[in-house]
């Protein structure tokens, strides 16, 4: 079941590489590079060392007594990416392919970036390790998470608004791939998330790895067995395959949480696996949310993370193989579960990792109390507090 | 041989190289494309390469990427799409190129698209973002509907990678003359006449060479030509003059620019 290095990038029939001829020698040399570093000894510990000192690897599994009790049912153990240099798990990849770019002499970095994690992310990376770095990002995305914008400025990178298309990151990823177009000699691509062309998902993926392989060692000391049960949210889907992937031997249920919006029979969601169909999109064949005619829909969702038409590869193989059961939850169901996590633990969820949090609470009534589930909290919430302060004046009724 | 193959010929045969020019499906709107069809036949073009807009045309720069996004609020789709053709195709007789992305084809069903365009009239498809790694399907169902797949090279496409690309590609090879997304402006450099170069002499003549993306104007186009080029394409360039011109002198125009691309085309 597990694919380490699929043969053409292919999960099945899905992933692939369908891009303009002008970045095919562009992605055969980072193949390339990454097949001779990915093993390499010295490059292993670089990288093992930023992760640890700089991003403050390993993460907790923090075992969330207090949602647990209220919830009623399975244990809910929380893995603590939120708690990461940056506030996200999108370090661990910036780092990864920041030291990558670093051996292939590339100093020019360019990124896209949906909530802004990514693109602090990478901002980080780059800062510390001595590259130059320009990010897009959607202009409705720039609105909606000022600060992140700000904070970008302030670790050194440029921020490029894109005011094309949805302006969401969908729009930023199009960007981004026309700079690499242009500037392919000089330009490396730090893709945040499991998507693109091969082998942006098997990379994403291999540099996210260290999530689920840290929560299976962390589970083997606490509770003497694999978990029961993980969840995770998806947009793109980097947490998420980064946290099933190690996992996909064990005897563990696999959730995907996706974006339902205004609820997936609406035209206002996210929820690319749950409710799209197959198609080609940012140099890669999976599942997406488009028309009859195969126009790319718009999108929404109350976390910018995950308002993404698409979906890494690795997930549309996962969901057909049916390993993982995927599945959307509200903004409203997101936004209570962003309220109950901060007030019984003290935790302050980023609206992406709300979702899968929401998605935990049902899941574990219907567990017994020996049971356990690990959710990734993929980010910290302090960005989304006021799209949350929003959310609550607009709808009384969620302060249930 | 294939409407496309029939043109290089003929041209040749008058000591010709070709004009290719594009037009918008549904830009400015579907009755002013069949004008602008033929307005630029009218012009000298040899062959139409028409394009149906995506939502995401990651290989467009700013002036397909507009006209696409207008074409798509005003509803072109793949059923207008159709019937547009072929209206067209009972007015003119010179061969037509579909260019649109991959995902377009892909979902509508490789078989059922490709078989449909055709029987509206194209003789050639043109995908920037489908690689040749992903083509055995797509490349069967083109053939089985004898047609042309147009495959795209680039400045830092490998000799060995040319060739590759020819093997597959009939009609023409479509050389990417800059790095860039399409409707650059700016003086070609160097490595664009070397690229064209290199690329006509690994193609050894057994398939033409056409150049396109940034050539906006007649000047461009004979110093492509002269380099070795077999045929010139024009697109983001005549997209800017419907843009910016008074609708009444639309059609007039882009006659007028035609002519004097197609001039460049013609040895003295």
């Amino acid at each position: 079941m597990k694919l380490e290095y699929p043969k053409n990038g292919k999960f099945g029939e899905f992933g692939g590489r369908f891009i303009p001829e002008t970045l095919v020698p562009a992605v055969e040399e980072l193949e390339q590079a990454y097949l001779k570093f990915k093993d390499d000894k010295d490059f292993k510990q670089e990288l093992d060392y930023y992760l640890r000192e700089y991003a403050g690897r390993p993460t907790p599994l923090y075992l969330a007594k207090n949602l647990s009790e209220f919830v009623g049912g399975a244990k809910i153990y929380l893995k603590r990416e939120d708690l990461l240099h940056g506030g996200a798990h999108k370090i661990n990849n910036t780092l990864g392919q920041g030291l990558l770019a670093k051996r292939m002499k590339k100093k020019r970095i360019i990124a896209e970036t949906g909530a802004g994690q990514h693109g602090v992310a990478t901002a980080m990376a780059c800062a510390t390790l001595g590259l130059q770095s320009e990010v897009y990002m959607g202009y409705k995305d720039t609105q909606r998470q000022k600060l992140n914008v700000f904070r970008m400025k302030l670790l050194g990178s440029a921020v490029h608004p894109v005011k094309e298309g949805t302006q969401t990151l969908k729009d930023a990823i199009n960007e981004a791939i026309r700079d690499w177009i242009t500037n392919v000699k000089t330009t490396y691509y730090l893709l945040g998330s499991a998507v693109g062309p091969h082998p942006y998902p098997v990379m994403v993926r291999d540099f996210q790895a260290v999530i689920g392989n840290e929560i299976l060692s962390q589970m083997k000391d606490l509770e003497k067995k694999s978990p029961d049960s993980v969840v995770a949210c998806v947009g793109g889907g980097s947490n998420a395959i980064g946290t099933f992937y190690p996992l996909i031997d064990e005897d563990t249920n696999m959730f995907g949480v996706e974006a339902g919006g205004d609820g997936i029979t609406t035209d206002h969601h996210s929820a690319t696996l749950a409710a799209g169909s197959k198609g080609v999109l940012h140099g890669m064949l999976t599942y997406l949310l488009q028309d009859r005619y195969g126009q790319i829909q718009d999108t929404h969702s109350i976390a910018a993370g995950l308002d993404y038409p698409g979906v890494g590869p690795e997930h549309s193989y996962l969901k057909d193989s049916k390993r993982v059961t995927y599945d959307a939850v509200s903004d409203d169901d997101a936004i209570h579960a962003f309220l109950m996590l901060s007030k019984h633990e003290g935790i302050i969820p980023a609206l992406e990792s709300s979702h899968a949090v929401a998605y935990a609470m049902k899941l574990a009534k219907k567990m017994s109390k020996s049971e356990t589930i690990v959710v990734t909290l993929s980010g910290r919430g302090d960005k989304d507090v006021e799209v949350v302060e929003k959310y609550l004046s607009e709808n009384v009724k969620n302060s249930r | 041989m294939s409407r496309i193959q029939d043109k290089f010929s003929e041209l040749k045969s008058k000591n010709q190289k070709a004009f290719i020019a594009y037009a918008m499906a549904g830009y400015p709107d579907d009755k002013e494309t069949i004008s602008t069809v033929k307005s630029l036949v009218k012009g000298g073009a040899d062959i139409i390469e028409l394009g149906l807009p995506f939502s995401d045309p990651l290989a467009d720069g700013p002036v397909i990427q507009n006209a696409s996004f207008r074409a798509l609020q005003k509803g072109m789709n793949f059923d207008r799409f159709v019937n547009l053709v072929k209206k067209i195709r009972k007015e003119i007789s010179v061969p037509l190129v579909l260019m649109t992305y991959t995902n377009l084809v892909y979902s509508h069903g490789y078989d059922k698209f490709i078989s449909t365009v055709k029987k509206a009239g194209i003789d050639g498809l043109i995908l920037p973002d489908m690689s040749i790694e992903e083509s055995d399907h797509y490349l069967d169902v083109v053939r089985k509907n004898n047609m042309d797949a147009i495959f795209l090279i680039s400045p830092n496409t490998s000799e060995e990678r040319i060739k590759r690309i020819s093997n597959i590609s009939s009609g023409f090879v479509y050389l990417v003359s800059v790095y860039g997304t399409t409707g650059a402006q700016q003086q070609f450099q160097q490595y664009t006449l070397d690229a064209i170069k290199n690329a006509k002499k690994t193609l050894g003549g057994k398939i033409p060479l056409g150049v396109g993306f940034g050539v906006n104007n007649a000047e461009q186009a004979k110093l492509i030509l002269q380099t070795g080029a077999d045929a010139i394409i024009v697109a983001s360039a005549f997209l800017r003059l419907i843009e910016k011109t008074p609708k009444t002198k639309i059609q007039a125009k882009i006659t007028t620019f035609a002519k004097s691309l197609k001039k460049t085309t013609i040895s003295e």
